[in-house]
């Protein structure tokens, strides 16, 4: 028998062995991530005339188990827009956040890494501390900031008793404190917070990254530069970034994908009201959005969901795009 | 000669740093004692004067001294360029140690202020201008999260259990897959890893809501079930120790079969124990994903008996029942609770996380 003949042989008998062993992997696959595709698709585009409410509705599961009839239309996302300013205040709210978030986090990524970089002592434990932040959980250290940032005002007509400890610093510096989570607050001092709170975060993973492109950086680039009597701002510019551009595309990718997705870190900080006290929603991003109506209207958030994709795939085309035309490989 | 150069100059760096970095703490504490953190006006202002002197000794000895060991060491004309060079370097090196120490205690604050907050006393949180060292450390407030209206014992629990059982479910579904990818054949496999790979573009979002509506069918709303099937295939751990299993030399496995060893116990007895880094890395993240999810937990098992951790901590009322003030003091403890099991993980396995980390770019 030939080898080739052997191989044939043993293929044809391992063959039901490799689907034995891909059962359990397949059908958990096929309920829970193979059907949801089609399913949220077809779901966005049902809905019906409501006549209780008077107005159209997305699809709801457990009115549909009750016999209720849905008709093919785009009405969810028509819906999604119209029925009050929510969406666009989240649509609003997300765009802000990563727009703000992204080029703060991946400029002071790039710097802890190239500071990382060319320090000897040390090292090893700012690499630690650095990385810290990654393993924690977002929501408790949310619910930390927001007692860093937030003050002790249990009656509002009084002044606070207590101001927190950022405000506390900033008064020690001559500043005046600021309501930055509190009832009453302003958006912008809100998202001050949110900004730094995400960028905290976000960092570990952007620095370990870039420092493992650094770390695989030929020194021959410096050596030549040092050669040519380069400064060093120069030799940043012309030498590590451009090196290190493959990895600082991956990281704004990443970043932008996640910056979307964003929900968690506002609900660590704010509560799942998405908002100050007496002000909820007015933080509230689009993956928000999209649970806000997952309990009785999946119609509406498959739709909501569906824009958010199409969203994040645009973003990522544009981004590879531009990378395409800026990495050097 | 040259030994002996060295030996100075890191000796002249390491004082100037350690001077640099003591003064700029004197110099904050004392400006943020004027009037704050009760340290008292007088000692404030010698703590500034210090901080000053201290900081223009770092700037001496980073600077002035570079010259006089230029003066010491450097010959002739090559001296003028390598003096300010060092000079530079040395600056450099004192500016970059500046700016990761400022950025690391930004990093670390949080950390700080939730472990002296969680053993302050409600009266000493609420003080107007809030202590950097508690007075009295009230220890029972950890007690007060097990037994109190959060339950934190009975949230452990429930994790644990998910966490365990959707680990040890998930490794022998990802174990049985990477194995038919890396080593089996049958047709269309590469197809189907191409198409397994192709799922993880799509956002998380768009499986929940259908998911949702799956599983309330199923009638396993508010069961333990809920919280573990779901997520027990993770296509990216597959492609993770997949890439491992390839790298185990195929002789290995025919050697094995002129044993006669059959496949499951070649499966056992070789490829899992080769492959424990990227196991023991598994089982880590998905544990820490237990304990960290909050979005499914929340919408399918928000019930006292299935509740996750998270969840639980989130949607407590740390309200002082009497006073109706908030309770920073439990609400940082408990916090803490939640913290200190992950911050345990990271120092024990950090090699074993920061492998799957820097592939992979998600969270848990």
């Amino acid at each position: 028998m030939s080898r080739k003949e052997k191989t044939v042989k043993k293929k044809s008998k391992n063959q039901w062995k490799a689907w034995l062993y891909l059962t359990p992997m397949l059908i958990l696959l096929l309920v829970f991530t193979v059907w949801p595709i089609f399913n949220t698709v077809r779901i966005s585009f049902l809905c019906r005339w409501n006549p209780d409410l008077g107005a159209i509705v997305g699809y709801n599961y457990s009115d549909a188990m009750n016999g209720a009839k849905y008709q093919f239309g785009i009405n969810n996302f028509i819906n999604v827009f119209t029925t009050g300013d929510s969406f666009l205040t989240a649509l609003g709210n997300t765009m802000l956040l990563t727009v703000l978030t992204v080029p703060i986090s991946t400029m002071l990524a790039l710097l802890i890494a190239v500071a990382l970089n060319s320090i000897k002592f040390l090292k090893k434990f700012f690499q630690t501390v650095f990385f810290l932040p990654y393993v924690t959980n977002a929501i408790a250290i949310g619910m930390v900031f927001a007692a860093m940032f937030g003050m002790v005002w249990p009656n509002l007509a009084r002044p606070p008793v207590s101001v927190g400890i950022i405000n506390t610093i900033i008064e020690a510096f001559g500043g005046k404190y600021i309501n930055w989570v509190d009832s009453g607050s302003s958006y912008w001092a809100n998202i001050a917070v949110l900004v730094i709170y995400i960028v905290w975060n976000a960092l570990p993973f952007k620095i370990l990254v870039l420092l493992g492109g650094l770390q695989n950086v030929d020194k021959q680039y410096y050596d030549a530069a040092k050669v040519d009597g380069a400064s060093r701002w120069r030799t940043f510019w012309r030498v590590t970034v451009p090196l290190l551009s493959p990895m600082i595309a991956y990281v704004v990718i990443t970043g932008f994908i996640g910056g979307f997705k964003e929900y968690t870190s506002i609900v660590g900080i704010f509560g799942d009201s998405m908002g100050p006290y007496g002000a909820p929603g007015k933080l509230n991003t689009m993956v928000g959005f999209i649970y806000d109506s997952i309990d009785n209207n999946q119609g509406k958030a498959s739709a909501a969901a569906l824009i958010l994709f199409a969203i994040i795939f645009v973003v990522t085309m544009i981004n590879m795009y531009v990378s395409k035309k800026k990495v050097h490989y | 000669m040259k030994d002996n150069r060295k030996s100075y100059v890191g000796l002249r760096l390491t004082a100037g740093i350690l001077l640099g970095t003591a003064g700029a703490c004197a110099v904050v504490v004392g400006m943020l004692g004027f009037g704050l953190f009760a340290l008292g006006t007088w000692l404030s202002l010698i703590l500034v004067c210090i901080g000053v002197l201290a900081l223009a000794l770092a700037v001496w000895s980073l600077l002035l001294l570079a010259k006089i060991e230029d003066k010491l060491f450097a010959t002739g004309a090559t001296g003028e360029i390598s003096r300010r060079e060092r000079a530079q370097k040395t600056l450099v090196k004192a500016v970059l140690y500046l700016f990761l120490s400022v950025l690391a205690l930004a990093m670390i604050f949080p950390f700080y202020w939730m472990l002296i907050s969680s053993v302050k006393t409600v009266e000493e949180y609420n003080l107007a201008t809030p202590t950097l060292w508690p007075h009295e450390f009230r220890w029972s407030t950890y007690l007060a999260a097990f037994t109190g209206s959060l339950n934190l014992g009975r949230l452990f629990l429930n994790t644990v259990i998910v966490g365990v059982v959707s680990t040890l479910l998930s490794l022998v579904v990802t174990v049985l897959s990477a194995y038919a990818f890396a080593r089996l054949e049958f047709k269309g496999k590469n197809m189907l890893f191409a198409a397994l790979l192709a799922t993880m573009m799509i956002p998380g979002e768009l499986f929940t809501i259908t998911n949702y509506i799956t599983v309330s069918r199923f009638g396993w709303l508010h069961t333990f079930t809920v919280l573990i099937v779901p997520f027990l295939v993770s296509v990216f751990y597959i492609y993770l120790l997949r890439q491992n299993f390839m790298q185990i030399p195929n002789e290995l496995y025919l050697a094995a079969k002129v044993d006669g060893a059959s496949d499951l116990k070649y499966l056992w007895k070789v490829m899992i124990p080769l492959a424990s880094p990227t196991l023991i890395s598994i089982t880590i993240l998905k544990m820490m994903g237990s304990w960290n999810s909050y979005i499914w937990p929340r919408l399918v098992a928000n019930d006292d008996l299935h509740r996750l951790v998270t969840v639980g901590l989130r949607g407590a009322d740390f309200r002082d029942t009497l006073t109706q003030l908030p309770d920073f003091p439990l609400q940082m403890a408990a916090v803490v609770l939640v913290t200190v099991p992950l911050l345990l993980v990271f120092i024990l396995f950090r090699k074993y996380i920061m492998r799957g980390v820097s592939r992979s770019g998600i969270k848990g």
